[in-house]
């Protein structure tokens, strides 16, 4: 900034200060504004694990129970759709699940502690729709003759196996997420929650 | 200024004359009369595409006001009744059956909605064949583009008040959009959201930002466009400036005061405009389930998302861009692109003017590349619109994606086709 006769420095000076000074304390008052917007307190202590009872589930079939407002599916997974997990591997985008979508225990090809059973939260990682399950194999599926059964995404077309793991090829990123789970019992199994110790 | 405020406007001895010039005095009101709607010089030339600017500015009013009254009996609570309805889906089925005329009010908001979509579409498509956004307009096309987005935001957060099936999933669908972004997405989705799952700290948000943010900034553009307009002057069908030949009043000899003459001629546009909304109003307020989905008639359930999900009509071109990016391309997930695509199919119309290279504004006096290229932006954005209704099939998709591509194209190849386009001569003046 340059100074001449007609312009008084030390005002312009102090003009300035004052200006930066304003200017602060403006940004400063934004903070609580937009601090507001996120997740409240309530909002985070919400979200208690669930307590599932899996004894009345059938081979092949799956319940949906809620968890923090989500979705989560546990499948009872028969020997032929474990063993097709294997045979379709080669189609999967991340068939042994290197990206982190699930807890490690839940890390290997059927993605879950115990084989059979699988439980993920039934939200498409492409933008959160839920798929919806597509169980019947072959060409009665309607999807395509080589069709293991599964889950198609109705908003964007995702396709997931059996083990919750995304075709090659679909919008959706990832492979649906593992929530934190463990066995309280063979029949009971608390969702939301690692195992203590473990 | 004062004072030259005073020297426009003299009473003539009446009563009225003296408040007149009691209040112009103090207030600039026969100027801002003056500028805007009696001396305001507009092309005498103007045709049936002029009609949707002012059709824009009288749906934003019956929103404003309908919306005021829907407000007085809406409850913006995502808990469930005593019947196990979540409270805000229970406020709108009272409006809509308890509430003396609130179905009226209501179907008049909701086809509002449509109707606001339909004209600004073809105010923006007038805009584009008669170059409307070429200098000295950018401008004016600028806050026009803004009020467009604004009104897709205005629109969406609308859309999720009634906590149905759809306002929930859509509101999953677009706000996970944001979690897209690296590094920082998923904080932001869970800032916007303001939960971890879309709930009544979202539904409350979108109520504060669709009844008083954005409509204020909505009225704030639609000032800066209007006030930028009646600076330039507006363009007309041979898009030929009518400033460049004036009388000796300095009065464009092809501009005609805009009141009485448009407003007259506007009120015509007005009155049909009328009679087709009503018709939509009162015999088919869902418009077929593109206005109001079917869905939406069932309540939000967080666990289960219906068969079919598609946006309103209004959205389905950008929805389409948004589905039409399968492939990770370079190291970014086909999930980004689409995000990217689809806000660049909105934002690239912000650079028009300067695409534009063409020596004349209308299709009048355009030569055929511009007619062509057009011709099948205009198919494409109406194939996409069709596209994004339908579900996904790999065949959808594939025509989604050309599609996509030239729509892309027509902006991005513009400079090169306008420059080598064979115009013919702009006439002097407008041609009637």
């Amino acid at each position: 900034m340059s100074c001449d006769d007609k312009v008084d420095c030390g005002r312009r000076r102090l003009l300035v200060a004052t200006s930066v000074a304003g200017g602060v304390a403006g940004v400063a008052v934004a903070i609580p504004f937009v601090s507001t917007f996120a997740p409240s307190e309530r909002a985070k202590s919400a979200g208690a694990p669930v307590e599932v009872d899996i004894s009345k589930l059938n081979p092949g079939e799956m319940m949906t129970v809620e968890w923090r407002g989500k979705p989560v599916w546990i499948i009872h997974r028969t020997k032929e759709m474990l063993a097709d997990l294997t045979k379709i591997a080669d189609k999967m985008a991340d068939p042994q699940s290197n990206r982190t979508m699930q807890p490690e225990y839940a890390k290997n090809e059927h993605r879950s502690i115990k084989p059979e059973y699988l439980v993920a939260i039934g939200i498409c990682t492409h933008l959160g729709c839920s798929p919806s399950e597509k169980f019947k194999t072959g060409a009665e599926s309607g999807i395509n003759p080589e069709w293991t059964g599964g889950f198609l995404c109705p908003c964007h077309g995702s396709m997931f196996d059996l083990a919750g793991r995304v075709y090659k090829s679909m919008p959706a990123p990832d492979n649906l997420e593992v929530p934190p789970h463990y066995y309280l019992s063979d029949a009971k199994i608390l969702i939301g929650e690692d195992k203590k110790g473990a | 200024m004062a004072a030259a405020n005073v020297e426009k406007y003299k009473s003539d001895g009446t009563a009225v004359g003296g408040l007149l010039e009691w209040v112009d005095a103090r207030f600039p009101l026969m100027a801002l009369w003056n500028d805007h709607l009696a001396k305001y010089y507009a092309p005498k030339n103007f045709n049936f595409w002029y009609f949707f600017g002012s059709l824009a500015l009288l749906v934003l009013v019956i929103q404003v006001v309908t919306g005021i009254f829907l407000v007085m009996h809406y409850k913006p609570d995502a808990s469930l009744n005593a019947s196990g309805v979540p409270v805000a889906f229970a406020s709108v089925e009272y409006i809509m059956r308890d509430v003396p005329w609130g179905w009226l009010i209501r179907y008049l908001h909701s086809t509002g909605a449509s109707a606001f979509f339909v004209v600004v579409y073809l105010h923006m498509y007038r805009g584009l064949i008669y170059g409307s956004y070429r200098k000295p307009r950018e401008l004016v096309w600028i806050f026009g583009v803004m009020i467009f987005l604004a009104l897709m935001g205005e629109a969406f957060m609308g859309y999720l008040l009634p906590w149905g099936q759809m306002s929930y999933w859509g509101a999953q669908v677009i706000l996970n959009l944001f979690s897209a972004i690296p590094f920082i997405g998923n904080e932001l989705t869970l800032w916007i959201r303001g939960d971890y799952v879309i709930g009544d700290a979202t539904l409350n948000r979108m109520f504060s930002l669709h009844v008083i943010a954005v409509p204020l900034v909505l009225i704030g553009l639609v000032a800066a466009h209007i006030i930028a307009l009646h600076e330039v002057g507006s363009n007309n069908p041979d898009g030929v400036e009518i400033k460049k030949k004036k009388d000796e009043h300095g009065i464009p000899l092809d501009g005609i005061p805009f009141h009485p003459y448009y407003t007259v001629k506007d009120i015509v546009g007005v009155v049909v405009f009328l009679m087709v909304f009503s018709v939509i109003v009162f015999f088919m307020p869902e418009g077929g389930g593109y206005f109001l989905e079917f869905n939406n008639f069932f309540p939000a359930d967080p666990l289960v998302t219906p068969p079919h999900i598609a946006p309103v009509w209004y959205f389905t071109p950008y929805y389409s861009i948004l589905r039409a990016n399968t492939v990770n391309f370079f190291w970014i997930d086909a999930k980004l692109w689409g995000v990217i695509f689809m806000g660049l199919g909105v934002m690239i119309f912000f650079f028009l003017p300067w695409l534009d290279r063409s020596p004349v504004k209308s299709i009048r006096y355009r030569g055929p590349l511009f007619k062509w290229a057009l011709g099948i932006f205009l198919v494409c954005f109406f194939i996409l619109g069709y596209l994004g209704m339908l579900a996904p099939t790999p065949g959808r998709t594939l025509v989604s994606q050309i599609c996509t591509i030239l729509y892309f194209a027509f902006f991005l190849l513009m400079p090169i086709y306008t420059s080598l386009d064979k115009c013919k001569a702009e006439p002097e003046r407008v041609t009637g």
